[in-house]
């Protein structure tokens, strides 16, 4: 690596992996008192993956081909492979974004509350990162159990009977769930002979019948297993519970995390059930389009009836997921390129602004409290507000009541202003008002639905009308939400000495930047996910130009290792697929 | 051969899925633990189940791989086996910690005695 020849521009694949897994490493070696210290490490190693995947993107955006990464060079089904395109980058750098907020947050206090918060963040990242690098289903696995691990400590993070109580549900839900992810990886296995996604979705549409209900079988298992991590309907009660228990900056990063269900499922169906992908084309899209929608309207209502901002943010992030899901199975389903780039669009925005929300919600949350006037609601039990209660706290600003001179307008302290300031842009954001990103996420994928071709491609119209209706519908419910929620607390007469952090208001306000960005540059970002869109519909230039990768020559590595130089593996065991395909060139370095 | 295996993955995953709906923490952790037994021999009889054949080649290249039991699957099952035992140890913590401060061992931290009482009163 010191030989400056032998460091190729591909190395920088593997940097989002390498860098916070050393960072946080190298946090464990220093005493957990010294959090200014871990806090710096944290910040440079947030800074170099932003920097990093702003470059992959970069790479990604600028031409076609995919860039791959053989780890231990060797040749391509047999070996592991990281691959950048335009989704993984997206993901890569959503991650990174979300990651510098959540860690100035934490500054404010939260990173006291416990051992090890910012090793764990960097492993989270980690786990992050790799889930979307990876080519390899296992290696999926793998990620996925890095960042759940990671997710488990943060989400205890700061203790308390409410956390452990939450924490034991999600963890038992999630080891459930990586059984099934287990079974669903052991029978697409037993079908393909493969793991590779891209060896996969190469040997997927030429399966012999008799193993096409066991690939069918393994997928659907997989597909579940996914779904409880993008939180969709029947398996999403786990959610909201336990995103609202978890200290903020946690909750803010865990944000991506069901978005890593909903990558996985869109990586997947795509490569495998894309229209055009032989008999299979289309499995599981019908599913997914009513599963999607069960779980808007779930997360709709579920909205409304929470109390507290943390509830409402959980039930946001449902209908997030749900609506992007819904979208993938209306692509499955041969939906056309336009209406998923919009749903990809919306997704980041989304995401960015659940996240924000997240951060947004304890100190509204802790004001409230101090006032004592808006019942503190831990859960949904409390929701229930007795009325005498409210009238008790509407009693002083009541009808008959005559204006004080000194009006609350006037002494209202600059902390309150800007916490309100970022909440109403917020709900803009989360509800999809107009000018936001949120809207221009909606209307793209409503044209996308209405635009060419008729409805959606072959889609049952009244499924459609029904997506359209339920999506503008949670937002509109979201919006009542927040702005009920938001009457009631910012309406109110404001005590004085609220301490509200600015590294607690700062961070909002950085993904609001982000969100604005993401509003104004609406035609550039909608250009990439157009272009990203359209790769996810041509599955089988991924496999191609996947499976085409071969190993980078060094005359040292030749000579340690007698199959590196491309000598094809025969088949092994009894498997149908295991045809490796021979490199077409070598690499030049 | 094929017929113990089937009926050993379905015990320990019958009994895994009993055992995880029960209200205790210890039966859902015991339950995830026959789980994760069930499915990683499940993983191994996705390989294909050969007899007598190993999974590692011996030196000197390829002789004839049909001679030789598939090695993938019980590479998976390794690192399966290695990522549950931790999981379900980092589980075990959670459930002594949840113990200790809700100071009951159901999965909703409050016993069923306590909460129907409340129920009534409530009313």
């Amino acid at each position: 690596m010191i030989q400056s020849h032998t460091i190729s521009p591909e190395h920088l694949l593997i940097a989002p992996l390498l860098i916070p897994f050393l960072a946080g490493a190298l946090m464990l070696l220093y005493d957990d008192r010294r959090r200014w210290l871990k806090l710096a490490m944290g910040m440079v190693s947030g800074l170099a993956l932003l920097l990093v995947s702003i470059r992959l993107l970069n790479q990604a955006e600028a031409d076609a081909t995919m860039r791959m990464y053989l780890l231990g060079n060797w040749p391509m089904p047999m070996g592991i492979v990281l691959v950048v395109d335009r989704l993984s980058a997206l993901m890569v750098l959503l991650t990174a974004l979300l990651a510098m907020p959540a860690m100035i947050y934490a500054a404010a206090g939260w990173q006291g509350k416990g051992q090890h918060y910012h090793s764990l963040f960097q492993f989270l990242l980690f786990g992050l990162n790799g889930a979307f690098l990876t080519g390899d289903l296992f290696n999926l696995f793998v990620f996925f159990e890095v960042m759940l691990a990671a997710s488990y400590g943060l989400m205890l993070h700061g203790s308390g009977p409410d956390r452990i109580k939450a924490g034991l549900h999600y963890i038992a839900i999630n080891l459930a769930a990586s059984l099934l992810f287990l079974i669903g990886i052991a029978l697409i296995y037993g079908a393909t002979g493969t793991l590779n996604m891209a060896e996969l979705s190469r040997i997927s549409p030429s399966l012999e019948n008799d193993l096409r209900p066991l690939f069918h079988m393994g997928a659907a298992t997989l597909g579940l297993a996914f779904l409880v991590k993008a939180a969709i309907w029947p398996l999403c009660f786990w959610l909201p519970r336990t995103y609202a228990a978890a200290s903020p900056p946690a909750a803010a990063i865990m944000a991506i995390m069901s978005k890593v269900g909903v990558y996985a499922i869109l990586r997947l169906a795509m490569l495998n059930f894309a229209p055009g992908m032989g008999v299979s084309a289309g499995f599981g899209g019908p599913v997914l389009i009513l599963l999607g929608l069960a779980t808007m309207i779930y997360a709709l209502f579920g909205i409304l009836a929470a109390q507290g901002l943390a509830w409402k943010a959980g039930y946001a992030t449902l209908i997030s997921s749900g609506t992007v899901i819904a979208v993938v199975g209306f692509a499955l389903t041969g939906g056309g390129a336009m209406m998923l780039s919009a749903a990809l669009y919306y997704m980041v925005g989304s995401t960015v602004a659940v996240s924000a929300l997240f951060l947004l919600a304890e100190p509204l949350e802790r004001a409230a409290r101090e006032d004592e006037e808006i019942p503190d609601d831990g859960d949904e039990e409390a929701s229930t507000v007795p009325s005498v209660e409210v009238l008790d706290w509407w009693g002083p600003m009541g009808l008959g009541a005559v204006e004080d001179d000194d009006a609350p307008a006037t002494t209202l302290p600059a902390s309150v202003t800007a916490l309100a300031m970022c909440f109403i842009v917020l709900v803009g954001f989360v509800a999809g008002l107009p000018p936001f990103s949120g809207f221009i996420g909606k209307v793209g994928i409503v044209e996308g639905m209405l635009g060419e071709g008729g409805l959606a491609g072959g889609s049952n119209p009244i499924l459609v009308w029904g997506f359209m209706a339920v999506l503008f519908a949670s937002g509109f419910a979201a919006l009542i939400a927040l702005m009920r929620f938001g009457i009631r607390r910012f309406w109110v007469s404001p005590r004085e000495g609220t301490p509200i952090l600015a590294l607690e208001i700062a961070p909002v306000g950085l993904l609001l930047a982000m969100l604005t960005l993401l509003t104004v540059q609406a035609q550039a970002s909608m250009r990439f996910t157009n272009q990203t869109a359209s790769t996810l519909l041509t599955p089988p230039a991924y496999a191609q130009s996947v499976l085409t990768s071969t190993p980078l020559r060094d005359e040292d590595d030749d000579e340690a290792r007698p199959s590196g130089n491309g000598v094809p593996f025969p088949s092994i065991g009894g498997h149908s697929g295991l045809t490796p395909a021979t490199g077409a060139g070598e690499v030049p370095e | 051969m094929e017929l113990i295996l089937a009926l050993a993955i379905g015990v320990l995953c019958g009994s895994g899925i009993w055992l995880l709906l029960r209200p205790r923490t210890f039966q859902v952790i015991i339950g995830l633990c026959l789980l994760a037994y069930g499915v990683n021999l499940f993983i191994f009889g996705m390989g294909r189940l050969r007899v007598g054949a190993p999974p590692v080649m011996p030196k000197g290249g390829f002789i004839d791989p049909t001679a030789y039991a598939d090695p993938v699957p019980q590479a998976l099952v390794l690192t399966a086996i290695v990522i549950s035992f931790a999981t379900t140890a980092l589980f075990l913590v959670v459930i002594m910690v949840a113990r200790g401060m809700t100071g009951s061992d159901h999965v909703n931290g409050i016993e069923r005695s306590e909460t129907a009482p409340l129920a009534e009163r409530s009313e």
